[in-house]
């Protein structure tokens, strides 16, 4: 133990760093690539079917867990197609911008009490910043394409984007309120106690309204009008082929363990246990610790598969309408409520 | 009202609740999902796939080549050349089905007065290089030795209503 911790110290500060990332991007580079094959399966399963159960690993077929390793490879082999009229330089930046900040949004995560990439005080700030910018990547795609089924998908998810950024900040300033800290560590401790003094009860529609936008953050189904099968083709991304169109799908589900992971952080109490904390102080997986964060995350992660195998896609205006005249009303008057709570010391969250 | 207690089942997401619990039931429900290669759906004996000639019990080829099955087929996917045979009985000498104009409707087997040309209840076969579709009367013969037993018996299943 003593050697490995001087070996460690012993490295430069830049290699500690790129060895954290890895330590982080891996994990959840693996966790996205079997994401998508739990989408498949628990789709399967609601539509009474069983999805992918084949692809295994030495002939052995293993519930098909092969899967994701066989769609990477098989896109990575396949032809990039640039179109004639697109602008190529654009055409190739765009999936990077939208998986640059999927990725970057991470290193202010806290995976448990003090393990943190960055543990910067304008943690929540940053997350803002970086989920924001992911429509870059969408808008840049659907414009570089120079196709009107591409040009429309980007326009109607720059729209939607734009309309639920502000809920979403909305809903983050009530747990900003409630935590009296923008660091996502601190804001996690705030809500130590149990299940009952975690934020999602005394802010539950923020949390509500949080998640949903959220959903429809990640263009995600029954919110993604942007890729819209049905209507435009593929949106945004028709025009991709083979890694390119591979690392929008990565975004794409990176997003979605961003957005879960943070919402088990803010409103689920992180990393903390749901047991009161003298029951099970020091009592193995019961006490808090990385697994309960993981549980959490994973609870969101299947709400967001449970919500595409339910809900048929929203019309383009009903978006617009939920978002503006539903959520942004809604958040305001609870920012107002959380603050008096906090203001009055209100007994049990705030005291 | 009413609009009331609608504005709050919308609030509170009440319908998608609702929907979102169906899903979730289906998700424990037994899958139908056939395993193709390892199971097989049951198969009728009216089943009509791949052809076959058939024989009398004695060896005898069935055919009489009177070309009824030639001329009823609405996709003209056989031909048929017959000649009398040393014995003097009548038989053909060429019996082909194109198997990519055949439609499967099973009128050349209604229509044989013998038996003789018939569908089988085989349906996984294909074909790797042109000209490989057309089967032959050699071909459709093997075809009909090898699953002599199951045609006799889907017959007999089917005698009283043929």
């Amino acid at each position: 133990m003593e050697t490995v911790l001087q070996l460690w110290t012993s490295l430069p500060v830049v290699i500690q760093i790129v060895i954290k990332i890895v330590a982080i991007m891996l994990p959840l580079m693996i966790l996205v690539a079997y994401y998508t094959y739990a989408e498949r399966r628990v789709i399967g399963a609601m539509q009474v079917r069983n999805g992918p159960n084949r692809v295994g690993f030495f002939g052995l077929r293993l519930w098909g867990l092969g899967q994701p390793i066989a769609d990477a490879v098989k896109l990575m082999f396949k032809e990039i197609v640039i179109p004639t009229g697109a602008n190529k330089l654009l055409f190739l930046i765009a999936p990077m911008l939208s998986i640059g900040p999927a990725l970057a949004a991470w290193a202010v995560f806290p995976f448990d009490a003090g393990i943190v990439l960055a543990d910067i005080n304008a943690g929540l700030l940053y997350i803002l910043a970086m989920t924001s910018l992911g429509v870059y990547g969408v808008i840049i795609a659907g414009w570089a394409s120079n196709s009107k089924y591409a040009f429309l998908g980007s326009i109607r998810s720059a729209a939607q984007i734009v309309s639920y950024e502000i809920a979403m900040g909305f809903a983050l300033v009530g747990v900003l309120v409630a935590a009296g800290s923008l660091n996502l560590g601190d804001i996690v401790t705030a809500q130590e106690g149990s299940v009952v003094h975690w934020f999602w009860l005394p802010l539950l529609p923020l949390f509500l309204v949080y998640f949903i936008s959220g959903v429809a953050e990640t263009n995600r189904a029954p919110f993604d009008v942007a890729e819209g099968e049905s209507e435009i083709v593929a949106g945004f991304h028709v025009e991709y082929s083979g890694m390119t169109f591979a690392v929008f799908f990565l975004a794409e589900y990176a997003n979605m363990i961003l957005i879960s992971a943070l919402s088990a952080l803010m409103f689920l109490g992180g990393w903390l246990s749901p047991f009161p904390k003298e029951w099970v102080d020091g009592v193995f997986l019961l006490d808090d610790g990385f697994h309960w964060l993981l549980l959490k995350t994973f609870f969101f992660m299947f709400l967001f598969l449970w919500f595409r195998a339910t809900f048929p896609r929203y019309r383009y205006d009903q978006i617009m309408r939920l978002g503006w005249k539903v959520f942004i009303p809604i958040t305001i008057v609870w920012i107002v409520v959380v603050a008096g709570m906090r203001v009055t010391d209100m007994p049990w969250w705030f005291n | 009202m009413n609009a009331i207690t609608n504005y709050v089942r919308s609030l509170f997401l009440f319908e998608l609740f609702k929907g979102l619990s169906v899903t979730g039931t289906y998700f424990f429900k037994r899958k139908f999902t056939l395993q193709y290669p390892e199971e097989k759906a049951p198969v009728s004996p009216r089943f009509r796939g791949l052809h076959a000639l058939r024989r009398y019990p004695n060896g005898e080829e069935r055919c009489i080549a009177c070309k009824l099955c030639e001329a009823v087929c609405p996709a003209l996917a056989i031909t048929i050349e017959a000649e009398p045979r040393d014995d003097g009985s009548r038989r053909t000498t060429r019996y082909d089905i194109d198997l990519f104009k055949c439609i499967y409707c099973g009128f050349c087997e209604e229509s044989c007065p013998v038996d003789s040309i018939v569908e089988t209840r085989v349906y996984e076969y294909h074909f790797e290089n042109r000209g490989e579709q057309i089967m032959t009367k050699q071909m459709l013969l093997e075809i009909g030795d090898k699953y002599e037993q199951q045609l006799a018996a889907d017959r007999a299943a089917q005698a009283d209503v043929r």
